[in-house]
């Protein structure tokens, strides 16, 4: 009787991951369908404006791009102070703080761009656009960077310590470098998470036809853009919808697994 | 003559209301490796630990007492638990270097790990940098097996190689005393034997002060001896002394296995 | 230069508590003058965007009584009488008024329908996912062998890594009409935005189970194999008491994060604010209110949506510090 109720019990379990499994499946099938289906190569060459995804796809890694210049530094000296510097109960609160904000819903973060940014300079912009992703990248990184860090073994910054060198000198020589890899995956998974962001965008740097290089204006945004295409009711936005659906998957499964591959490689 | 003079000094550990050391009165012979001994929580790491102030990386530790270490310009002994100053701390740990049990190699290639201490001391020439890691690495029976990779990782080598490496790190920046915190208790015989005649081969340029829970190493190597317990120091005298002709009776029980 | 350093790293660190801060007054001095108007009944009141008609001599009182409905509810401090629901016979009913002006229409307000929304379709995530997320974290735990433990782990990892808007594409085209199929009613409710939501958590819920489920001990577990208990009674009796404080961490973050979830529940939840009247109805969620109105809002009505913006950041990061440090408390 017990043996039966474990069996029935590891089939459930077994039967759980399959579901989960089946679900990464039945999107990813779904989006390969779709997306292919209305997917030719014109769709890099054209813009919006002229029914491709161009200046989208550009302008979103546009926008990633310009959030990790601000977010990846803020966020590593931020975790370097939590680990290397801080003591006792300053360093514990800001570890916590950034652990909540990790969580905070995204589109509370582009409420606040929004009231900050967007309204003072009287309009939307790839700047408030970028701002919002930076916001939500920075916990991450801090939190990649602390656990990184705190991995590295206490001797090995004693040992730099006893030859002379000073803290901060420990810190890029021999700590960082000793987290090195953990810290790029961390960056890396971070980045491909922004890239993927539609909320703190919508009414920040909003999305734009045309292709432009502009981040004084509305800026175009491939997340956002679906959103737009996925409510209106022609056929063809919904495929262009799809389509841009597929390509940002891609783009976002490839940084992913790029960012796990580095881990795997080194020991 | 005495290199290094510790005169009563205590060590309590920051948030602990009894010291872990009492009072310990004890001098470091120059060119000569002195042992300390004792079981588990006795406070000899904690002691040697103390000589290069590491414990001050983690804030809110107190001590009395002083610890002189002999300045080889002036001839006079400063006490080194008044150091306050930054560059003061680096001066310090340049003159007196540690390794650790675990090896630590640096991740970077085996010439960076052991120029490291040069280049913090200024050095930047290169062939000055070449040659000094090359008598280093030479001092700690390394060069041969190294020699024709020194660009490659450190991180590639047996744990024996690494653990001179750390030593020829150490050496390079020629210090007046080196700690030696159970050197070879993360290691297997054959690379323990090795490091034992390294560092007798060492003491000819350096004081040396090793920590080891293993007594056959202290008696093999070393040529005096302290024995501690519970934070106090019970006997300190000759290695021979120590081992064949211990005056107090707990030197003697634990000499013989009786605990620890 | 090493003061430098750690001054530079100060500020940057010091820049959290700041951005946190800033969010809530910001938050709170924009969701200000809705707070002031219509105060904590914003909670609980369900209509958004109404027309109301407000008396402001005694005489026009009576007529306001004639426009106004029979509802007796009082929001706020002024005279406030809830119109019908239809909004074109207030309109036509305003032409019935002097043009002396005695009266002046204001909109208001109410929260209830969003917050419930958001709670709702949380909880039916949490439903749904509970189950399957425990069975997945206990296959990856104790079940699978190491590498096929990997490799489902990275897939489960995968599902995370998807964009929620996908989620919402997927959702509305594929499994919204599965659904419908299946319970009947409409496609785009609170029933599907939260299965989809479920979803959405399932991989975060299964991950940090599992990774509790792996601090018990070796020992604890060989005990009680050793004893003769089977993989089940391991699980329950051992594994899963130890555990527990972690679990039910990972179940509240999980549930602190599907609070904020905007793109998938934004295509699925249907965007009407109205009250479900039953789990295949659509209604609205905060996230997909201020999703859909921020654009064209302005003057009371973005302070409104500010308003619920603010709740939802209070309840967001209530549940999450509740998870954190209540149940996740970290060993450094």
């Amino acid at each position: 009787m017990r043996l039966l109720i474990n069996k029935i019990f590891l089939g459930l379990s077994i039967g759980s991951a399959l579901i989960g499994l089946s679900f990464l499946a039945w999107i990813l099938i779904t989006l390969f369908m779709k997306g292919l289906g209305s997917f030719h190569f014109s769709l890099f060459l054209n813009d919006l404006i002229d029914g491709g995804l161009r200046n989208l796809i550009i302008g979103q890694m546009i926008l990633a791009g310009l959030a990790s210049l601000i977010g990846i530094p803020l966020g590593m000296t931020a975790g370097i102070y939590i680990q290397e510097y801080g003591q006792g109960k300053y360093a514990s609160l800001i570890r916590d703080l950034s652990d909540i904000m990790m969580s905070a819903p995204s589109i509370v973060i582009g409420a606040f761009v929004y009231a900050i940014v967007v309204v003072p300079m009287g309009g939307t912009s790839g700047w408030a656009g970028a701002i919002a992703l930076a916001i939500m990248m920075i916990p991450v990184v801090i939190n990649t960077t602390d656990s990184m860090l705190s991995l590295v073994p206490r001797e090995l910054r004693e040992a730099g310590i006893a030859l002379g060198a000073s803290k901060y000198k420990v810190i890029i020589d021999i700590v960082i470098k000793a987290a090195k890899v953990g810290i790029m995956t961390g960056i890396l998974l971070a980045f491909a998470r922004i890239v993927g962001e539609t909320a703190p965008l919508l009414f920040t740097s909003e999305t734009s036809n045309y292709f432009t290089l502009n981040l004084n204006e509305s800026f175009p945004s491939l997340t956002v853009s679906i959103y737009d295409l996925a409510n209106e009711p022609e056929k063809s936005s919904r495929d262009l919808a799809w389509a841009a659906s597929f390509i940002l998957t891609v783009m976002v499964l490839i940084i992913n697994l790029t960012g796990r591959f580095v881990t795997r490689n080194k020991k | 003559m005495s290199v290094m003079k510790i005169k009563k000094f205590s060590f309590t550990y920051a948030g602990v209301d009894h010291p872990s050391l009492k009072s310990i009165t004890l001098p470091i012979q120059k060119n000569k490796i002195t042992a300390l001994i004792g079981p588990s929580g006795c406070g000899k790491s904690t002691l040697l630990r103390s000589m290069n102030r590491i414990h001050d990386l983690y804030p809110g530790n107190k001590y009395d007492g002083k610890i002189e270490l002999l300045n080889e310009e002036s001839g006079k002994f400063e006490n080194i638990l008044e150091i306050k100053k930054e560059n003061e701390f680096i001066e310090l740990r340049q003159k007196v270097g540690m390794i650790f049990q675990k090896p630590t190699p640096f991740p970077m290639s085996i010439f960076d790990n052991v120029a490291y201490g040069l280049k913090i001391a200024g050095i930047k020439n290169k062939s000055e940098l070449s040659d000094r890691v090359e008598i280093a690495l030479k001092g700690s029976a390394l060069w041969k097996e190294v020699h024709d990779r020194l660009n490659k990782s450190a991180m590639g080598l047996s744990g024996g190689q690494q653990q001179r490496l750390c030593i020829a790190r150490a050496v390079a920046v020629k210090p007046e005393v080196l700690l030696f915190d159970e050197p070879t208790s993360a290691l297997d015989p054959i690379s323990t034997g090795a490091i034992e005649e390294l560092i007798v081969e060492l003491k000819k340029d350096v004081s040396i002060a090793i920590v080891t829970h293993n007594m056959q190493q202290a008696s093999r190597i070393s040529d005096y001896t302290a024995f501690m317990y519970l934070g106090d120091l019970i006997e300190y005298d000759k290695t021979e002394n120590i081992f064949l002709n211990p005056k107090e009776q707990q030197t003697e029980d634990y000499i013989t296995g009786r605990f620890g | 230069m090493e003061k430098i350093f750690q001054k530079l790293s100060l500020a940057s660190a010091t820049l959290v508590f700041v951005l946190l801060v800033g969010i809530f007054l910001t938050l709170y001095s924009a969701a200000k003058p809705a707070i002031d108007e219509f105060g904590l009944g914003f909670i609980t009141n369900p209509e958004w965007n109404k027309e109301v008609v407000v008396p402001t001599t005694p005489d026009a009182a009576n007529k306001a009584e004639a426009l106004n409905s029979n509802d007796d509810t009082i929001t706020g401090e002024d005279d406030v009488m809830i119109a019908d629901e239809d909004d074109e016979i207030a309109d036509e009913d305003e032409m019935l008024l002097d043009d002396e002006d005695e009266s002046v229409t204001k909109t208001i307000y109410g929260g209830l329908v969003p917050i419930v929304g958001t709670l709702l379709s949380t909880l039916i995530a949490l439903v749904f996912a509970l189950p399957i997320a425990m069975g997945i974290a206990v296959f990856l735990a104790e079940i699978a062998p190491k590498n096929i433990s990997n490799i489902v782990g990275i897939a489960i990892e995968l599902l995370a890594a998807i964009p929620s808007i996908i989620f919402g594409m997927w959702g509305l085209y594929y499994f919204a009409p599965i659904v419908a199929d299946i319970v009947g009613g409409y496609q785009v409710s609170l029933l599907t935005a939260g299965l989809v939501l479920g979803v959405m958590i399932l991989p975060f819920m299964a991950a940090i189970t599992r990774d509790s489920m792996n601090t018990t001990p070796a020992v604890l577990k060989e005990s009680a194999y050793a004893l003769g208990a089977t993989k089940f009674e391991v699980i329950k009796d051992i594994i899963f008491p130890y555990s527990k404080v972690g679990i039910i961490g990972s179940i509240i973050l999980a549930l602190g994060r599907a609070l904020g979830e905007t793109m998938a529940v934004a295509f699925l939840i249907g965007s009407i604010f109205e009250l479900p009247k039953a789990i295949n109805s659509p209604t609205i969620s905060i996230p997909v209110a201020m999703a859909n109105n921020f654009g064209e809002a302005s003057g009371l009505g973005e302070s409104a949506l500010f308003y619920l913006a603010l709740i939802l950041f209070i309840i967001s990061f209530a549940v999450i510090s509740l998870a954190k440090f209540y149940f996740l408390k970290k060993a450094k």
